[in-house]
């Protein structure tokens, strides 16, 4: 496979390491009433879809980002590449 | 002045040097290496203070830039520092009193071990070691790629010459890898 | 006799001659000839014996589809099994061999098992060998295995070297045929970088087989004038003898190009093989097309060979199996081989065609409407049989019979992404579907365009699509451009004995009975009666296969179904993917700084990840490890030690926000550590359980330096990363590994200090006082080298880990020895190392498995409750933290000699002994040479409350039993004195 890194372009998978569902990004707060049911769903719930998913890659052998990669898990096309940085800041996570 | 005699990253007391047909593969240990970082928020501060240290503009994405001190672009607002050992050996030091707080500055000399390539058949060699695309490297290019499953940085001095930095403690396996490219390709 | 079938003309170099053995017999050929051509022109049509039935068999086509004419190449540690004649480039010297016979290949003992053949049919081995069980390891798989097969291995390494390499284009071309050409000349003219690869190690294609003519030059003429341009275009690489045997995501194809195959002997240093990974944005399949066979009545025999082949043979590679040849043919292109041969001095004995109205000739016989029934000739064809319309029956004598039942497009790369082909009536046979890789585009006769003057058409199409050129279309030169004319014909009526696939003997008869058998589907049909499976992939079988099922189960080809085609297109040797990637070099080797030094010293290394650390230091005299190891613990307790501990991982933590990001990432506080102070750190996964551990260090308000576990380091560095830019994205901080940079020696013992003292700069004061335990800091050392030193412990022992640039470790450690000898300093290595972590009860490696808690490991307090962290959230879960979870323990056996095993388990000294009695197991075990006892690490239910308890520790694999003792996990300074003295 090939991903189309946002700052270096096009570089092949095997530089990459496969981490799994952005979801990973959005970490509950420890400190909410929930916490240790929101821990267990973020911890051990996945969606798993047979189509378009959101997914973690780190550039291991390049630049060392951290990649949310859209990719549909039944062709393999790979729609949107963008700095997981950017999502999670998006997504509201700061400090 | 110490009395700890070094010695090279492929263990010995001068630098190794093998030719195959056109092309020469020299160990550099001559080179003194800091990283640098830019702090949050101070990212056009640390790349003019960068600027301003190298003679040049901060390099840009797989660019590198200067002269006796050069910086290669190492990830987002990350770069390497490379310059002559003799003379800066403690680069790290001058790094940081140069760029002050605007960034992280990590002494970086002895991680990597370098290979300088010259000759003219350099791409035959290249594209038995790594998935670089030759086409888009020319002088003034530097990539992070895999070679033999090691993470190294190739710079590209000019169509004849190239400099591979590969971590020190791999340097045998990386020779190994070159010197066999070198004999397979020429 | 020397090359009696040797025709005129032809593509070889006659002014050459080369010598080759072929079963020990000495032949003579020429440069341009394959082993296949070779043979041939010397008369040999007995090539090898089949899988099964030890049916003689010879040459069947002049390609790598060739399922029958597999040999043994080479010899010594080079014999290199089931290779295709038809496709081995014919060299001075060439070895080959027979395969599957004994004791000779005109007289083969196994031949019998062709009279049984009513018993071996499809799914013979699952309906004979079912029972008894035992029976399959001892007497079937043995006899099976002798009897079956095909060439056998050299039980030698293959001395020759294998590359991988990668190269990058715009337009990847698969096929140098009219097509391939043409679109190679678009792309290039237009200045798009292109590579052009083909199998072959002539490029031409078909056009090298043909007598057409292309413009105003002969076929082969035009094929070698537009190669001789291509060469000259620095934006085309030509890549001949280069197979391209996968489609792979995004546009990636793997190629395997047979650098060093057609030589006798490589050069040192150069690769036999290379296989490319090669980057495209767009590639072009131009892969042909493959004459497909009819089914009859012992069509077997060696000599009876697709007419396109024959065609090949005598067209380039100027040899005829045989002065006497017929045709047997349900279309027009089987007519063209007739006129060739004739041509070229071949009496054509007659053309039988299985259509009424066949083309008249009147230079031989044309028997229409007629169909062959049967043949005759023990190791080679002597007579065919042939059925005519009136119903009688005609014998006709000779050598060789060419079959032509019309053409399969070469699909094969267009479904390597699961993409299916689709059935098209005009040449009933498959073309590719709409689901192709994405960026492949087909032309010429892989896409069903079969006439010459329609491939080089839609090659310059294609091209110009593909890299969406606007120029004008080239003038293209006029060319062959016949309809196709041919009558669907699979089978001769009534046929049983009639082969399908050749390679591993399917007849007709077995996928009728597979059919009968209840085996429905195409993919059944296959794996029963394994068809297809052999190392061609039924590349003549397929097609005709499905056709005869589709009869039987009266649908049509397209509803019986198709069956997709997998990577590799070939057969690819298994050197060729390791590449370089062997032995030594299977992995990138990592040396310490005192690597040299340690091998002088004749130091046992071992790996430890891509590291290669010392083990232990053996002395001479010293003829059992456990002797030198137990000699490094007690002189190291006793006085000193030195031991290279640069794997650890060192990760550099700058910024504003460093603290406060290690405080997330370890489980215990870090914002309150004073510069100078060094603390223990224990990192959690999110789930709770422990990922590492390790310390950290403040160099600076903003700067640490944090060390991880050799086996982590990575990891470590991952999750870090993850941490910073996916849940944190605003913290000031930055990391970078300087694992590599700092040369790390681990100086431990109670002299540690005093050799320490002895090398380190007098204006650094190291005393118990300046620099107490934990305490970490800038140095300088022999005469002012920059060095780091933290006064940590792994070993229990007054310690301190000192650090210098990595060129300058050899030289440190060679001073620490030196300068240590007063104290009868020793360097230990990892047995050392881990004896002394396991005396002071510290987990490591063992303990860390991924199923451990910081309760589990005796470590619940260091995780704060007061903060944020990974992992604290989830590591309170209810089943973590039950009173009687697993605790750290020391196992102590009651005997001191006897051995505690690692991997061993806990049980109480009475009851039953089974998982639902476990009580725990031992993580670790070691010989203490200071407590004089075997000792272990362990984890035990309520462990933490069982001290002096006794135990059985079992461990049923090995037949142990061994009384133990539950004791504290340190066995050693239990208080820590010794740490902080």
């Amino acid at each position: 496979m090939i991903i189309n890194h946002p700052l270096l372009g096009p570089r092949d998978a095997s530089e990459f390491t496969y981490l799994g569902d952005a979801s990973l990004i959005n970490r509950p707060d420890w400190q909410a009433e929930d916490a240790a049911e929101a821990f267990y769903e973020y911890g051990y719930l996945r969606d798993n879809p047979a189509g378009e998913h959101q997914e973690l890659w780190y550039h291991e052998a390049g630049d060392r980002s951290w990649l949310v990669v859209t990719r549909d898990t039944t062709t393999h096309e790979i729609s949107k590449v963008e700095l997981a940085r950017d999502v999670a800041r998006a997504r509201g996570r700061s400090k | 002045m110490h009395d700890l005699i070094a010695i090279t990253a492929l263990g010995g007391s001068e630098p190794q040097v093998d030719t195959v047909g056109g092309i020469t593969c020299r160990e550099v240990p001559g080179v003194a290496l800091a990283s640098v970082a830019a702090r949050m928020g101070q990212e056009t501060k640390a790349s003019k203070a960068l600027a301003k240290l190298i003679g040049a503009p901060a390099p840009g994405i797989g660019q590198y830039a200067g002269d006796t001190v050069t910086a290669f672009w190492a990830g987002p607002d990350q770069w390497m520092i490379e310059a002559p050992f003799d003379t800066h050996e403690e680069l790290a030091d001058q790094v940081k009193s140069a760029l002050g707080g605007t960034a992280s500055v990590t002494e970086q000399t002895d991680g990597w071990t370098r290979f300088d390539l010259n000759g003219d058949q350099i791409p035959a060699v290249l594209e038995l070691l790594s998935m670089l695309d030759l086409r888009n490297i020319d002088a003034g290019s530097v990539a992070r790629c895999s070679i033999h499953h090691i993470g190294c940085f190739v710079l590209c001095r000019s169509d004849e010459a190239f400099s591979i930095y590969g971590p020190r403690s791999s340097a045998g396996s990386l020779h190994h890898a070159i010197v066999t490219a070198m004999r397979s390709a020429l | 006799m020397t090359q009696s079938n040797r025709l005129s003309g032809g593509q070889i170099d006659r002014n050459t001659t080369v010598n080759f053995q072929f079963d020990n017999h000495n032949y003579t050929a020429h440069p341009g000839d394959t082993l296949g051509s070779a043979l041939l022109a010397n008369d040999v049509r007995l090539i090898g014996r089949s899988f099964k039935y030890h049916r003689p068999r010879g040459l069947l086509t002049a390609g790598s589809e060739e399922p029958n004419g597999i040999v043994e190449l080479r010899s010594g540690n080079r014999q290199e099994p089931n290779t295709r004649a038809t496709t081995t480039e014919m060299f001075d010297g060439l070895e080959a061999q027979s395969q599957n016979r004994w004791p000779s290949l005109k007289f083969d003992a196994l031949g019998v098992n062709d009279l049984f053949s009513n018993f071996l049919s499809a799914g013979f081995y699952y309906k004979t060998f079912m029972w008894p069980a035992a029976f399959w390891e001892k007497v079937y798989e043995p006899i099976i295995r002798r009897a079956a097969g095909l060439g056998s291995l050299s039980m030698e390494a293959d001395p020759d070297e294998y590359d991988k390499g990668f190269r990058h284009c715009d337009l990847l071309i698969i096929g140098a045929g009219p097509s391939g050409l043409m679109a190679a000349l678009t792309a290039g003219r237009a200045g798009a970088d292109v590579i052009l690869a083909d199998e072959d190690f002539r490029f031409g294609g078909r056009l090298n087989s043909e007598t057409f003519s292309v413009g105003d030059q002969s076929s082969s003429d035009w094929a070698e004038q537009a190669v001789a341009e291509l060469s000259s275009m620095p934006n085309v690489r030509l890549m001949a003898r280069t197979t391209v045997i996968g489609a792979f995501d995004h546009g990636i194809y793997g190629a395997v190009e047979r650098t060093g195959d057609h030589v006798a002997t490589l050069p040192a240093g150069k690769p036999r093989q290379i296989l490319w990974r090669i980057y495209t944005k767009k590639a072009l399949l131009c892969a042909g097309s493959t004459e497909r066979p009819i089914a009859f009545e012992n069509n077997d025999r060696p000599g009876i060979m697709m007419a396109s082949a024959l065609r090949t043979y005598a067209n380039r590679f100027a040899a005829t199996a045989s002065q006497r040849v017929a045709i047997f043919t349900n279309n027009d292109d089987g007519h063209r081989t007739a006129a060739d041969l004739h041509a070229k001095g071949v009496h054509v004995c007659a053309v039988i065609d299985v259509r009424e109205d066949a083309p008249v000739n009147y230079d031989y016989e044309v028997l229409s409407g007629a169909q062959v029934v049967n043949t005759k000739g023990r190791l080679g064809l002597t007579f065919v049989e042939v059925a005519l319309p009136d119903g009688s029956t005609r014998t006709l004598e000779c050598g060789a019979l060419g079959v032509s039942g019309g053409w399969n497009p070469n699909v094969h790369l267009t479904c390597h992404q699961r993409g299916r082909p689709v059935w098209n009536d005009d040449l009933a046979a498959f073309v590719p579907g709409p689901n192709l890789p994405v960026g492949l585009t087909v032309a010429g006769a892989a896409n069903g365009v079969m006439s010459t003057q329609g491939a080089l058409q839609s090659g310059a199409e294609a091209a110009a699509a593909a890299l969406e050129l606007s120029v004008a279309q080239p003038v293209l030169p006029e060319a062959e451009d016949a309809p196709i004319a041919q009558k669907p014909f699979w089978y001769v009526e009534g046929c049983k004995r009639a082969w399908l696939d050749q390679q591993n003997d399917v007849t007709v008869k077995d996928v009728k009975l597979s059919y009968q058998e209840g085996f429905r589907s195409v993919e059944h049909l296959k794996r029963y009666t394994t068809l297809g499976m052999a190392t061609d992939q039924g590349k003549t079988s397929n097609i005709s296969a499905l056709a005869i099922m589709a009869e039987v189960a009266g649908k049509s080809i397209p509803e019986t179904g198709t069956t997709i085609f997998r990577p590799p297109y070939t057969p690819v040797p298994i050197s060729t993917f390791a590449g370089r990637m062997k032995g030594q070099e299977f992995h990138p080797t990592r040396l310490t700084p005192s690597h040299y030094w340690a091998k002088e010293r004749d130091a046992v290394f071992v790996e430890v990840g891509n590291w290669l650390r010392a083990q232990w230091f053996p002395l001479p005299g010293e003829t059992h490890w456990r002797e030198s190891v137990d000699r490094e613990v007690r002189q190291t307790r006793a006085s000193v030690g030195v031991c290279d501990c640069t794997t650890l991982g060192k990760i550099d933590v700058q910024g504003a926000d460093a603290a406060d990001f290690l405080n997330r990432v370890y489980a215990n506080g870090f914002a309150k550590l004073p510069v100078g102070k060094t603390r223990y750190g224990l990192m959690l996964r999110e789930d709770g359980m422990v990922m590492d551990d390790g310390t950290a260090a403040r160099l600076a308000e903003d700067h640490f330096v944090v060390t991880t576990t050799t086996a982590n380091a990575v990891n470590v560095y991952r999750h870090m990363e993850f941490v910073r830019q996916c849940l944190f994205p605003d913290m000031d901080v930055q990391l970078i590994s300087t694992t590599e940079s700092w040369a790390q020696y681990a100086v431990a013992g109670p002299n540690s200090r005093k050799l320490l003292q002895k090398i380190v700069d007098p204006e650094f004061d190291i005393s118990n006082h300046a620099f107490p335990f934990m305490g970490c800091g800038n140095i300088t050392v022999c005469g002012g080298l920059r060095a780091r030193l933290f006064r940590i412990s792994f070993s229990g022992e007054l310690a301190f880990e000192i650090a210098v640039p990595s060129r300058h470790g050899d030289a440190l450690m060679r001073r620490l020895m030196a300068e240590g000898e007063e104290f009868d300093v020793v360097p230990y290595g990892t047995e050392a190392l881990g004896v002394m972590r396991i005396e002071k009860g510290h987990a490591a490696g063992n303990e860390l498995n991924g199923t451990t808690t910081a309760l589990n490991l005796g470590l619940g307090k260091m995780v704060s409750k007061k903060k944020d962290s990974i992992g604290s959230t989830l590591s309170e879960r209810e089943a973590l933290v039950e009173p009687d979870v697993l605790r750290l323990v020391g196992i102590k056996p009651v005997s001191p000699e006897e051995k505690v095993t690692a991997g061993g388990h806990l049980m109480n000294t009475t009851g039953p002994v089974d998982a639902a009695h476990d009580q725990g197991y031992v993580t670790s075990a070691a010989y203490s040479p200071i407590l004089n006892s075997n000792i272990g690490l362990g984890l035990l239910k309520d462990g933490a409350n069982r001290m002096g308890e006794k135990m059985r520790l079992v461990s049923p694999l090995t037949d142990l039993t061994v009384e133990v003792e539950i004791v504290s996990a340190h066995f050693v300074d239990p208080e820590g004195e010794r740490l902080r003295a």
